[in-house]
Order: C-alpha cells, then sequence, then structure tokens
C-alpha cells in the first residue's frame, strides 16, 4: 500500500499545495499563538517595524531553524517518532512542548482532512494527544507530494509570519509595514529553509542527533511566564 | 492511491454523529452573540435547568480571559472537569467559524474525559453581528441578544439575528428603562428570520431560562431518536 505521498508526482515537484499548507487561513491553529511576541509587546521589546524585524529575525535562525530541519527531515521520510523525541530534547521549555503537541494536533486534523494517507493515520495512532508540530507538517508536506524544502519553507515562514500577525493586533502596527518586515527576512527565509533541508536530508542517514539544535532562551523564559498570565490575547 | 477508504481511525471528522468508538456523541450547541448579552447567564441557566436530566459539558471562548469558564467554575453550575475554555487569539469569530480545530478538541477531550456526554454547549466570546459557528463545529446555534443593545439589532439583521437556530432576547426587564419596544423587536424579528424562532428572556427570574431550555430539551430529544 501507498503509504507516502498519494497525490501524484515525484516528491518536492508539487507546487499548488505548499500555497494550501502555507496558506495562513490553513484551519490548524495557528490564529491564537504569538509566538512569543505578545510577551516581547509586553515587556516592551518590541515597539514598532525594526524591533519586530529584529524579534522575527532572531526567531527565525533560533527555533525556526530548528523547527524548518525537523519538518524537512519528515518530509525526506526519516521515521516521525524519533523526530518527536528530537524535537522534545530541542524544546527546554513545558509550555512551548505544550504548544508544539497541541498545534500538532490541531495541524494533524486538517492534514488528515487535506491529504489523508497511512502516513498520517500511523502518526495519529501513534500520538493521539498531538506530535510536535514541525513533525506533523513534514509528514503533511510529503502526504501533499511536497519535499523537505517546501517543509522547510513553510516552518520557516510561520516561525515570523506568527508574530508579525500577532503584533499587528497587539500594537495596532501597520499591517503594510509588518509585511514589509516579512518581505525583507524572505533571503534571509530562503537560506535558513536551504539549511534545514539538507539538514533534515542527513538526519536521514546519520540520525536526528545531527538536525540543528539552536535555541533561544530568552523566548523560552517568556513563555513559560506568558503560560501563567491570567490575561491575555494569546495561547502562546 | 486510496482516497476511498475511511482515515478516521483515531479522531471523528467534525460533523460525524458518531464517535470513533461507533457510540452516538453528544448534541453540540452554539451560543453567540455580542458582548455582554447574557450568553454565560443563558449557559449557566441552562446548565442548572438540565443537568439532573442530562450530562453536560460547556467550552468556552473568551477573548482574552478565562472569565467566562471562571464564572460557570465560581458558581458551580457544573463540575470543573466538565467546563474548557479555549482560547482564541483576540478573534473568536475564527475559533467558531474559520478555524474550529481547537474547539473540536475542547469537545472531544470533553467527551473522552466525563463522557458519555448527552449536550456539550459551546460558547463564543462576545463578537459583532456577523460571527456565527461553523457546522463542522456545532449541530444548532443560539443568537443571544439583549433589550439594552438596541432594539433596532432584529431590524439590523445579519447573520445571527437571520439564520441563527433560536434567537434570544435577553434581558426583557431592562425594556421599560432603556425605552426598548419588545413588540417592535418581535416583528422585526419575524421579518428577518420566517419561521424560526425567537424567544424572549429575562434571567434575573429563577425560571426565566424556561423557553431556551425548552427548547434545548426538543433539540436534544431530536438527536437521540
Ligand atoms: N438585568 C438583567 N441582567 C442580565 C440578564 N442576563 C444577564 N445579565 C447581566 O448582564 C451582564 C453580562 O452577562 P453575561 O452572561 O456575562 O454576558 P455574555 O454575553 O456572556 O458576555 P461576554 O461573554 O462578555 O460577551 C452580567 O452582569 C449579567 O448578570 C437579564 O436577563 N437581565
Ligand atoms: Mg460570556
Amino acid at each position: 500500500m501507498d503509504t507516502t505521498s498519494t497525490h501524484g508526482a515525484s516528491p518536492g515537484a508539487a507546487r499548488a499545495a505548499l500555497l494550501v499548507l502555507a496558506d495562513g487561513r490553513f484551519p490548524a491553529g495557528g490564529h491564537a499563538h504569538s509566538g512569543g511576541a505578545e510577551a516581547a509587546v509586553k515587556a516592551g521589546r518590541i515597539r514598532e517595524a525594526t524591533d519586530l524585524a529584529a524579534f522575527c529575525r532572531g526567531r527565525l535562525h533560533t527555533s525556526g531553524l530548528t523547527s524548518a530541519a525537523l519538518a524537512a527531515a519528515a518530509a525526506a521520510g526519516a521515521d516521525p517518532l524519533a523526530l518527536d523525541e528530537a524535537a522534545d530534547a530541542r524544546t527546554p521549555s513545558p509550555a512551548l512542548r505544550a504548544t508544539a503537541r497541541k498545534l500538532g494536533r490541531q495541524l494533524m486534523r486538517a492534514a488528515r482532512a487535506a491529504w489523508p494517507c497511512d502516513a498520517l493515520d500511523a502518526l495519529a495512532a501513534a500520538r493521539p494527544r498531538g506530535a510536535h508540530q514541525p513533525v506533523v507538517l513534514g509528514v503533511t508536506a510529503r502526504a501533499a507530494g511536497l519535499g523537505p524544502e517546501d517543509a522547510a519553507h513553510c516552518v520557516a515562514y510561520e516561525s515570523v509570519g506568527g508574530p508579525a500577525t500577532a503584533v499587528v493586533r497587539l500594537l495596532g502596527l501597520d499591517p503594510f509595514e509588518a509585511t514589509a518586515v516579512l518581505a525583507r527576512l524572505a533571503p534571509e527565509l530562503d537560506q535558513v529553509a536551504r539549511r534545514a533541508a539538507e539538514a533534515g536530508r542527513r538526519a536521514l542517514t546519520e540520525g536526528p542527533g545531527t538536525l540543528p539544535a539552536a535555541s533561544a532562551p530568552l523566548l523560552d523564559i517568556t513563555a513559560q511566564a506568558h503560560a501563567a498570565w491570567p490575561v491575555r490575547l494569546f495561547a502562546s | 492511491m486510496h482516497l476511498d477508504h475511511s482515515h478516521d481511525t483515531t479522531t471523528a471528522v467534525s460533523a460525524d454523529a458518531a464517535r470513533p468508538d461507533g457510540t452516538r456523541r453528544a448534541l453540540r450547541i452554539g451560543l453567540g452573540g455580542p458582548v455582554g448579552s447574557g450568553k454565560t447567564a443563558t449557559v449557566a441557566a441552562l446548565c442548572r435547568a438540565l443537568r439532573d436530566t442530562f450530562s453536560i459539558a460547556v467550552v468556552t471562548n473568551d477573548i482574552y480571559t478565562r472569565e467566562d469558564a471562571e464564572f460557570l467554575l465560581r458558581n458551580a453550575v457544573l463540575p470543573p472537569e466538565r467546563i474548557q475554555a479555549v482560547e482564541t487569539g483576540a478573534c473568536p469569530h475564527t475559533a467558531i467559524r474559520d478555524d474550529i480545530s481547537a474547539n473540536l478538541e475542547a469537545v472531544e477531550d470533553l467527551e473522552d474525559a466525563v463522557g458519555p456526554l448527552d449536550l456539550i454547549l459551546v460558547e463564543s466570546g462576545g463578537d459583532n453581528l456577523t460571527a456565527t459557528f461553523s457546522k463542522g463545529l456545532v449541530d444548532a446555534q443560539v443568537f443571544v441578544i439583549d433589550v439594552a443593545g438596541g432594539d433596532d439589532i432584529p431590524r439590523k439583521g445579519g447573520p445571527g439575528v437571520t439564520t441563527a437556530d433560536l434567537l434570544v432576547v435577553n434581558k426583557t426587564d431592562l425594556a421599560p428603562y432603556v425605552g426598548s419596544d419588545l413588540g417592535r423587536m418581535a416583528r422585526d424579528a419575524q421579518d428577518q428570520r420566517g419561521e424560526l424562532p425567537v424567544a424572549f428572556t429575562s434571567l434575573t427570574s429563577g425560571e426565566g431560562v424556561k423557553p431556551v431550555a425548552d427548547w434545548v430539551r426538543a433539540r436534544l430529544a431530536a438527536w437521540s431518536a
């Protein structure tokens, strides 16, 4: 039985599927999360577009790279359960682990409706409370006929797109400025996605231990504090 | 390729009437409407009226707090394990209509944790007149407005007022003080809604929720028939 790419062409050849998966309207729960931006706004670290750019750049090269590589490895066909453990090892904050699994579970639901296949079913059965979101995304990308670069791009973009959207809501930041921040980060996004895809392919033969483990300690710390706020707009 | 066989081994697809283990899932009723119209008060009163007969749980969708969930907990209308709060990232209408994934998880978790359930009430955070629930999330929806929000709201219409399975016009006790004409609200609502029912309530009195509770009972009877 076909357990990988269900919908035709060779892996990585699809393009429109990437647009569907990367669309901010893809119903997988991301809208309720700020990627740490709410805590940064409250602490006064993000006040305007230049701060948002710095925040996004930091997130992209740390947790963005790590997540993108996990997704790329999953899209390349590495064992998702081993990657799920690797994701836990790379996520020291319990709050962020919980968020990653919650979002993974939400993505799984949308993915199984969009690209039903045995690989998604198997991961859902093995992790009914949710696998880490980047791992689910990688398996989803593979099911959609996408490749490691696509999965890495999708996750790297999410790592900055989420905070940018959140800051528009939190600060009333000009949405054109926020979009311009993302556009200026595009070349760096491409670089990070390429690195992540290479690392993901390498993990296929050398194991998940070789995946990047870049992290942003301040994001971990503020995520823990944010999870305990009594009043907040975003879930993380 | 195997698009034709079932892939629903661990989760039910949103609108399926059966749970993965084959049992019938709970009836899900959504309650939406503008800020402060009395949605939480209606949920609380419904729980009090129905909890002795039916197994009930509640999901709340607050905008930026756990205020609604905490009100229900404080007032002990249900045991705490039967109340779940969903966080909506400042957009309740997204969480109840455009991306219902977090709400579906909440209703499934409640069925797993405290089921079998007969009824799950899903309260939306106060939003605008266009906020309605996805059919993938709820089986029926109640739109709650109040007389103090202006007696021209039924005339203005909008998807909530026009299409909800039940329109509740709450706080009728305040009508004399805010100069709202209940007769006019009833006529305007009928113009907008045709045959769809409208209930006028005042939750300050003990029996106030009765027309809504009766409607829910009828829905439950139809669901389990
Ligand atoms: N006089 C009067 N007050 C009511 C009635 N129903 C609710 N209230 C009051 O109206 C206020 C708002 O009620 P809630 O039930 O919290 O309204 P809500 O629609 O849940 O509000 P949000 O969730 O914030 O949108 C509270 O102070 C209630 O006590 C009523 O029938 N009459
Ligand atoms: Mg309320």
